[in-house]
């Protein structure tokens, strides 16, 4: 397989140290003439760019957060003229005030040459038909693969979001050989192909799958390879970062994050300390050559851990594990750290039930109770009550053992649970603290 | 082979414990035009197992899938009872002797006398020990 940019994916490792301690230091004294807030918290913390003098003292810059961008809505942290920026992208916040990101040419530039590359090492190219189902508009998804797939000479036909059925004749009169979608979404596209008498691997050309922009998790993508016939690849990103940025290679074996565009580094949430590779913590990005807003040791949240010994595709680039979790999205249960990934996980080894679920906290008295709703498969479904019972019990015990915390399990009817066309919003805490 | 005209495909609905379930399962069947002669719930904490002796099974079973509910097929059995004080007994009292045992059972009465319908471990058993005792089961074909 051919790179996309052999000059940057094959430099060796000690070449790419000395890239990016070039691109760090630069970055770090561009923030300190340009950022009057970075310079601030530089200042603060006793740094100056003069004392970046090796690769390892990017470790003395101070970090930025999602709360900075906030604070400094709507574009506080810009270090560049308005007529410089080419784009807005704007997140939704969950809570509070949304974020806004801005790009310059070379932002969008870069953006898609990393996904050029990411792309080229799935194996897609020139002749691929590339479906993208990630929202397009104000969110970074559908924007950010659309010009990524375009890039490497792929056909892009971007249904977006929504009006699943059309999106599946589509597909199929189109012949798109892979699509960009959210995990959960292209399950749902599945579930309603095979009620229109469609199966997505036997009567489309789909083979690829890019999914990300929600957790998921190994079991998740054995079983949506093994239902839709597809290989199914990892993607990762977020506004801050450009968007959708970085993929697994073919190798399916972590996500390749280029050296010469990111720095990572994985910490200790609580302390900040830096964590071994392997090690599993916070993960902090420098986007190394971001223009329009600089990102530098960035709290992303997401919890994961490096991979940084050469990978089988033969890239020295390092690799991150499967995200498994959000340092804020996890729940905290009886005192218990409770990640709803662990939950999906341990569905998918369940047969007789399906893989959607919903979870239900709630405190009676002073003590937390988790109920997790799980739909009753049609091939388990037994006409007798103790039965049902049984997989009810089943699924509690496997749970409690996962989580190391009692839950209730509630059997509910396929299709009930909520199908979601973007990110999974799986948990309900009704817990007034 | 004599025994399998007794044994009677019942339609079993899985259905969450909460208001109108009920109505949706009464609705797509009256939209099928499928007419229930019996029917029972069975229910646990969150959901239960509606039950139905119906005449046109198969187009109720695909209805009611079409709809999103998870439906299976049971076997049971229909006895006919005396609609009078003992009538259960008896019917109880020879399966019981003869170690059958019942898993569920429900009953209507109507013009044409009272009827026990029956889930049972060993149909075929519990067909060969009602016929021996004189007892009138119904045959499937009744129900269609």
């Amino acid at each position: 397989m051919t790179p996309w940019n052999p000059r940057f994916e094959e430099m060796p490792a000690a070449d790419l140290d000395r890239l990016q301690y070039r691109l760090a230091k630069t970055l770090a004294a561009r923030l300190y003439a340009f950022s009057p807030i970075y310079h601030a918290r530089m200042r603060e913390a006793g740094v100056h760019p003069d004392d970046i003098r090796s690769l390892e003292d990017v470790r003395k810059l101070p970090f930025m957060y999602k709360r900075d961008l906030r604070d400094t809505y709507p574009d506080g942290l810009f270090t560049v003229p308005r007529e410089e920026l080419v784009r807005y992208h704007v997140s939704s916040g969950t809570t509070g005030k949304p974020t806004v990101v801005g790009y310059t040419e070379k932002d969008i530039e870069l953006w898609t040459e990393s996904l050029a590359r990411a792309f080229t090492s799935i194996g897609l190219g020139r002749g691929d038909v590339i479906q993208v189902s990630y929202g397009y508009g104000l969110f970074t998804g559908g924007l950010g693969a659309h010009y990524g797939a375009e890039r490497i000479g792929a056909t892009v036909l971007p249904t977006s979001v929504g009006n699943t059925e059309r999106q599946v004749e589509l597909m199929q009169d189109l012949g798109a050989t892979a699509i960009a979608c959210t995990p959960s979404y292209l399950l749902h596209i599945g579930e309603v192909a095979e009620k229109m008498g469609i199966n997505l691997g036997r009567d489309t050309a789909l083979r690829t799958g890019i999914l990300g922009a929600e957790p998921w998790s190994e079991q998740m993508r054995r079983h949506i390879q093994e239902r839709l016939g597809i290989k199914a690849y990892d993607i990762y990103g977020t506004s801050e970062l450009s968007g959708p940025m970085f993929t697994e290679c073919a190798e399916q074996h972590g996500i390749h994050i280029w050296r010469d565009l990111a720095l990572i580094e994985v910490i200790d949430p609580e302390s900040g300390e830096p964590l071994a590779p392997g090690e599993r913590g916070e993960l902090v990005v420098t986007m190394l050559q971001k223009e329009a807003l600089p990102i530098c040791r960035y709290r992303i949240g997401d919890i994961s851990s490096i991979m940084d010994e050469v990978c089988a595709c033969g890239r020295a680039h390092p690799r991150i594990a499967r995200i498994t979790g959000r340092v804020d999205d996890m729940l905290i249960i009886r005192g218990i750290n409770v990640f709803p990934s662990q939950i999906e996980h341990a569905l998918l080894e369940i047969p007789e039930v399906g893989e959607h679920f919903q979870i239900v906290v709630d405190r009676k008295g002073t003590l937390d109770e988790m109920l997790v709703r799980v739909e009753v498969s049609k091939e388990a479904f037994s006409d007798k009550i103790a039965d049902l019972m049984r997989i009810e019990r089943g699924v509690a015990h496997r749970l409690r053992n996962t989580l190391n915390v009692a839950v209730q399990v509630e059997l509910v009817e396929p299709g009930s649970l909520p199908r979601f066309e973007g990110k999974a919003k799986r948990v309900i805490d009704r817990r007034v603290l | 082979m004599a025994a399998d005209e007794f044994i009677i495909r019942q339609i079993s609905v899985f259905s969450e414990n909460r208001p109108g379930r009920l109505a949706a399962i009464a609705h797509a069947l009256e939209e099928e035009r499928v007419n229930i002669f019996a029917f029972s719930i069975a229910e646990a904490s969150g959901f239960g197992v509606v039950r139905a002796l119906v005449d046109h099974p198969e187009r109720a079973h695909d209805r009611l899938t079409r709809e999103g509910f998870n439906v299976a097929f049971t076997d049971v059995i229909a006895v006919r009872m005396r609609d009078e004080p003992g009538g259960l007994y008896e019917v109880a009292h020879l399966l019981g002797e003869a170690k059958i045992n019942i898993e569920y059972s429900y009953a209507y009465s109507g013009p044409a006398g009272a009827v026990l319908i029956l889930r049972v471990d060993r149909p075929e058993a519990a067909i060969d020990a009602i016929t021996a005792a004189g007892k009138d089961l119904i045959p499937s074909s009744a129900f269609a």
